[in-house]
């Protein structure tokens, strides 16, 4: 092991992957009083309520949780609200640790969880572009071709340069989407947020988002339309409360969830050949 | 082996600076072998969150230039709309320092070329010292929106919170300035003294801002708690009156790490040598607050996102 993890020969040791192995997440429910939270808590979740060894209240968002996703995959998140899918889409993005079991993702991730994220309303546009190209790690000479870009797409105008404030909240969502699409990671996580929209953005915003998809090795997307879920993934997790309750091939688990065969046509679009490791 | 280790996980999850911004036009660039690699495991050892740990700072030293970005945004949007901005920061400090200086003075029976000097030099530190542990009970609970969207370090946020806090003291450093013009007070070569001093301030700010941000997450009666130790520091401290008055500096003055830490900035910048024994004291009370935000932060850091 003399090898310099920092040298390009020991990064590409790894191939784009996701492994989940034995996952679960517990959420400890700390603040407010606990016991009347209890109860709500109690009728959204029933049965998942449970204390750990400290008799603290816990949520189990994910229950034992294990699959394996490469290069070229495409999996489809469905399931009820607080099934978990959000949380699982965090937990692949790394901001949950695992409470018990371990996941690995190799490959730069993006999660688009929040289509503000970190965006300010007080400052403008083009700071904001800024702002997040830094917090995604983007080399400066990067930040130039990030501004022009998402100026290009979003069609803010003289806008860009004032303060978001003033924005319709059609502009803010452009903005939103502009930006999050124009980082290409190898890995990304989308949340259903990201398609919903007036339909008239969507047209414009569909070639975007299916470039950004086809660029991505691995994609995991969540979402309550089975018609995108069955367009653009080619393997479906079915979770209720925590746990997988289904995996496999869209169609499949799609006609099981349903309890009917999915409409829309699939159309997944396949990765392009993973590159051919030099050394 | 070892240091390898910790090398391949100062990468851990935090590769973002590597993650490659291409231009959709532009996009068979884009294949290229995974830059980043994520490994979380539960049931990790001490070794292996200490690792984590360290990532962490290491990948937020990184970030330092964002952290120097966020927290100016901070500075501007506070003050956004008003005409003086940060300035008021200055001019209250001033208006402070004036009638404090002259109140007391006249209480303490002082000369006023000597008490405002070392009294405008103690408010503004103190002030620094005050708002930086005031707000670095905050400092996770109010990045919550980007530490639930976005795996960043958390030391980011910590560097935040003390740049901002730099920020608003170099404004209130003018008053230091014009207050030693006016008496025509001429720091000495003793003044160099103060720079290890600073140095020290800057580690200690960090780590309380890890060790409350962090602490201050889990446990929301804390900062009401802090707030009330703050009060009380202020008087203890040697803010308002000098330790001259108490008879020469006493052993429990000595103790307060506030006192010693305060006293190795300020006695080299007012000609006096600090104490031996207030060095030892504040380097002893740091040595002990590094260690236990080492600590915290250690056990805490994979936690912190689930509490915010």
């Amino acid at each position: 092991m003399t090898t310099d993890p920092q040298s390009p020969a020991s990064t590409q040791a790894h191939a784009v992957g996701v492994d989940v192995d034995h996952v679960s997440v517990l959420f400890p429910l700390y603040h407010g009083n606990a016991r009347s939270l209890k109860k709500t808590v109690l009728a959204a979740a029933s049965g998942r309520l449970g204390q750990d060894g400290q008799s603290r209240v816990v949520v189990q968002a994910l229950r034992d949780i294990s699959f394996s996703l490469r290069s070229g995959d495409r999996l489809g998140l469905v399931g009820h609200n607080g099934a978990g899918k959000t949380t699982l889409l965090r937990m692949l993005a790394g901001i949950y640790e695992p409470v018990i079991g371990r996941v690995r993702v190799a490959g730069s991730i993006s999660a688009l969880l929040d289509p503000n994220l970190g965006m300010s309303m007080e400052l403008t546009g083009r700071e904001n572009i800024r702002l997040r190209g830094r917090y995604q790690g983007l080399p400066r000479s990067a930040l130039k071709r990030l501004e022009d870009d998402v100026q290009s797409f979003a069609e803010l105008g003289d806008f860009l340069d004032l303060p978001m404030r003033i924005y319709s909240s059609g502009m803010v969502i452009r903005l939103g989407f502009a930006l999050a699409t124009a980082i290409r990671p190898q890995v990304l996580l989308m949340d259903e947020w990201f398609l919903a929209g007036d339909s008239a953005f969507l047209a414009k915003a569909q070639a975007r988002l299916e470039d950004m998809v086809r660029g991505a090795e691995i994609l995991v997307l969540s979402s309550h339309s089975e018609e995108i879920v069955h367009q653009w993934c080619t393997r479906v997790m079915w979770l209720d409360q925590g746990r997988i309750r289904d995996d496999g091939p869209a169609d499949a688990v799609l006609h099981r969830y349903l309890g009917r065969a999915p409409v829309g046509r699939p159309r997944p679009y396949p990765a392009a050949e993973p590159v051919a490791q030099s050394g | 082996m070892g240091a390898t280790r910790v090398a391949a996980a100062v990468r851990i999850g935090y590769a973002l600076p590597l993650m490659t911004y291409v231009a959709p036009q532009t996009l068979e660039l884009h294949r290229r072998p995974p830059a980043a690699l994520l490994d979380l495991t539960s049931d990790m050892t001490l070794r292996a969150r200490m690792v984590h740990a360290v990532a962490d700072l290491h990948a937020g030293l990184g970030l330092l230039r964002l952290a120097c970005l966020l927290g100016w945004l901070d500075i501007r949007l506070r003050y956004r709309g008003s005409v003086l901005g940060p300035f008021w920061l200055t001019l209250s400090t001033a208006v402070m320092v004036a009638s404090l200086g002259l109140l007391y003075s006249t209480l303490f029976h002082m000369e006023l070329h000597e008490y405002l000097p070392f009294l405008a030099l103690s408010l503004v530190l103190w002030g620094y010292i005050s708002t930086l542990v005031t707000d670095a009970c905050t400092c996770f609970t109010q990045a919550e929106g980007i530490v639930r969207s976005i795996r960043l370090p958390l030391s980011l946020h910590a560097a935040r919170c003390v740049v901002r806090n730099l920020l608003v003291l170099a404004h209130s450093v003018v008053v230091i300035v014009a207050v030693f013009a006016i008496f025509a007070i001429r720091p000495g070569l003793e003044a160099a003294l103060a720079l290890p001093g600073i140095a020290l301030w800057l580690a200690d700010s960090v780590a309380i801002c890890l060790l409350l941000g962090a602490v201050c997450a889990r446990f929301r009666d804390v900062p009401q708690i802090i707030g009330s130790v703050m009060q009380i520091a202020f008087f203890v401290s040697a803010i308002m009156w000098t330790p001259d008055q108490i008879g020469g500096e006493a052993l429990w003055l000595q103790l307060n790490p506030f006192f010693a830490l305060m006293e190795m900035v300020r006695a080299p910048l007012l000609n006096h040598l600090p104490a031996a024994v207030t060095y030892a004291s504040a380097l002893g009370w740091s040595a002990g607050l590094l260690a236990l935000s080492g600590l915290v932060f250690t056990r805490t850091r994979g936690r912190i996102a689930f509490w915010v």
